[in-house]
């Protein structure tokens, strides 16, 4: 290191002119996830959409529901709740899958993408560095999707529910059972929590082995991200008669740990009992994913100091 | 101090060699052009300089390793490599918010300012302007960063005449300051021959020639020998000999003006000109120069 390179002759005024100008990195950070959302408008645009879509069935469905309500209150308790609620958790489901997709596509071509339109070169002459890049495509499907996700589905909950007691009052029928049988603010929370542990952190390798993929193929992305883990299922059966891996996988997929307490239908289900968090963050499942999330994010950052435009 | 600083820069990609052992040193406020035949090793040196891409041999620009300390010297560092690498779906407004978010020293006013004199709207996707446009907010943006380095790689390829030359007065008049270094590279070596203040041929990843333009204009000369003369002006060793219309146009090294001027009408050459005489001497470079 050359001793003069560290007395760069700068200016008294000059440094006083820059020091103020410094720019944090929480500052780059929230760019350059504004930029991410600038270019991939689905990541709200579809969930959106999708609630919408939700919505306005559901508009055409309140027809039936003065019958339906009626009918409802011929039934036990439990039957009662799990028909007020089904179209609930439908809507929640649903919009939470296409976050998931979103999320997945998203992450196949988030450090695909500027390679291939050459705008890498211009991201790079910027003084972001790739730890902030690679970490700000992250954040997408691990913060972003999640808490957008939880926003827009309390959001079309409310909506419907509203719709709902406007369509009951009108037909002069009560709203009590309708508001007694969802817990709308326990829903939330569940639902938040199955959000951050299901999709933020459980599902946290998956989108991490995206992200690497998207960084390293050159093309089809798509392909490279699927084909070697059938391959190593496929090697794995045939020289051990095991399965081990993809069981492995299909744990991951399905929620795991995460998932078996609040997995798809029972995901509203209002027993806090079923809030199995402590369990969850012991379980080695977790951490392990994390673990192997942190490498994969860590080798798509280091992989982006070596890629150029494909 | 030196603005940057190579000694024995090599890169090879595979077998290929695209740098063979570069020593380099550009002091702060030249502008340097970097002129050389496709492939032979422009590209390669100036992402090694910008911190692109990893390289074997010694390399400091304003004092820091550009593969290690990326992000950092970019604060003080811009380039535009090549035209169109802007990303088709930013639009003018964003590409301003997001450099004024995260560049310490972009001046937004200064670039609304660039802008204002195109045609450029701010609602613009980059997708809706035209080469040339995209050139000039590219150039805008660059121009409102108060950098100490600007690193240009064609950055005015597939550009129209009206547009290059627009691109070229816009830096001088308002960017160049004697104080920031300007590195740039081109196949359109005639058009910034008068801007240049520094020249180095490269070839086959190696340096063949580095003058600065006063060391140029003085020890090369081209005449146009009168015929009686030719004999004569072949005995001092030209570096190259040419026809053009019937008569001979030898190019000299070091050789005395006034004993030139004795054969004939005595001219600097162009740096075109130039560079495909001492790329013609060397053996095998049939390989296209593309000037």
């Amino acid at each position: 290191m050359n001793t003069q390179s560290n007395a760069v002759p700068e200016s008294p005024l000059d440094s006083q002119v820059i020091a103020p100008a410094a720019i944090s990195a929480t500052r780059r950070m929230y760019w350059s996830v504004q930029r991410e959302l600038w270019e991939s408008r689905s990541i709200y645009i579809a969930p959106l959409a999708v609630a919408a879509l939700t919505l306005f069935g559901f508009l055409i469905s309140t027809i039936h529901l003065p019958d339906k309500m009626r009918a409802a209150l011929a039934l036990d308790p439990v039957q009662q709740h799990e028909v007020i609620e089904q179209p609930y958790s439908f809507a929640a489901l649903l919009i939470m899958g296409t976050a998931f997709i979103v999320g997945v596509f998203y992450c196949l071509d988030a450090l695909h993408a500027e390679r291939r339109d050459r705008s890498i070169l211009f991201w790079k002459s910027l003084p972001v560095s790739d730890l902030t890049t690679v970490l700000s495509k992250a954040s997408i499907p691990l913060v972003v999707l999640p808490l957008l996700s939880f926003a827009i589905i309390v959001a079309t909950q409310l909506i419907m529910l509203l719709l709902s007691t406007a369509v009951l009052l009108g037909s002069g029928l009560s709203v009590a059972k309708l508001w007694t049988q969802l817990p709308l603010f326990q829903m939330s929370l569940m639902l938040l929590y199955h959000l951050l542990a299901v999709h933020a952190l459980w599902y946290a390798p998956i989108y991490g082995w995206l992200l690497l993929v998207s960084g390293w193929a050159r093309r089809a992305a798509f392909l490279w991200a699927g084909l070697p883990l059938l391959a190593i299922c496929v090697v794995e059966k045939i020289a051990f008669n095991t399965s081990h891996f993809a069981a492995m996988l299909e744990s991951r997929l399905s929620g795991g740990a995460a998932g078996a307490s609040t997995a798809s239908g029972s995901v509203l289900m209002p027993p806090m009992t079923q809030l199995t968090a402590g369990q969850f963050l012991i379980s080695p499942g977790l951490w392990i994913g994390l673990g192997v999330a942190a490498a994969f994010l860590a080798a798509a950052v280091r992989l982006r100091r070596y890629q150029g435009p494909i | 101090m030196a603005c940057i600083e190579a000694r024995g820069l090599c890169k090879a990609f595979g077998t290929t060699v695209a740098l063979d052992g570069i020593d380099l040193r550009v002091e702060e406020g030249r502008i340097l052009g970097l002129i050389g035949p496709n492939g032979a090793g422009k590209t390669t040196a100036l992402n090694a300089i910008l911190g692109l891409t990893p390289y074997r041999g010694e390399l400091k620009v304003l004092g820091r390793d550009p593969w290690t300390e990326r992000d950092q010297l970019m604060r003080d560092v811009c380039f535009i490599a090549d035209v169109a690498v802007l990303p088709r779906w930013l639009r003018v407004s964003q590409a301003l918010d997001y450099v004024a978010g995260v560049h310490p020293r972009f001046d937004r006013a200064k670039a609304e300012g660039f802008l204002a004199k195109t045609t450029i709207r701010h609602a613009s996707r980059v997708r809706e302007l035209s080469k040339g446009m995209v050139v000039q907010l590219h150039l805008a943006l660059v121009m409102a960063i108060d950098a100490k380095l600007l690193v240009l790689d064609e950055p005015t390829l597939g550009l129209d005449i009206l547009y290059r030359k627009q691109f070229y007065d816009s830096l001088l008049n308002d960017y160049y300051d004697r104080s920031r270094t300007i590195v740039v590279t081109t196949h359109q070596v005639e058009e910034i021959q008068n801007v240049l203040t520094d020249v180095m041929f490269i070839n086959r990843g190696r340096i063949v020639l580095n003058c600065s333009m006063e060391e140029f204009e003085s020890r090369y000369l081209e005449v146009m020998v009168n015929p009686e003369h030719v004999a004569a002006a072949r005995a001092l060793k030209p570096i190259h000999e040419r026809q053009v219309l019937g008569r001979s146009l030898l190019l000299f090294d070091h050789v005395d003006r006034q004993q030139l001027a004795a054969l004939g009408d005595v001219r600097t050459p162009s740096i075109a000109d130039l560079f495909v005489a001492v790329l013609g001497n060397q053996a095998g470079a049939a390989q296209g120069a593309a000037i």
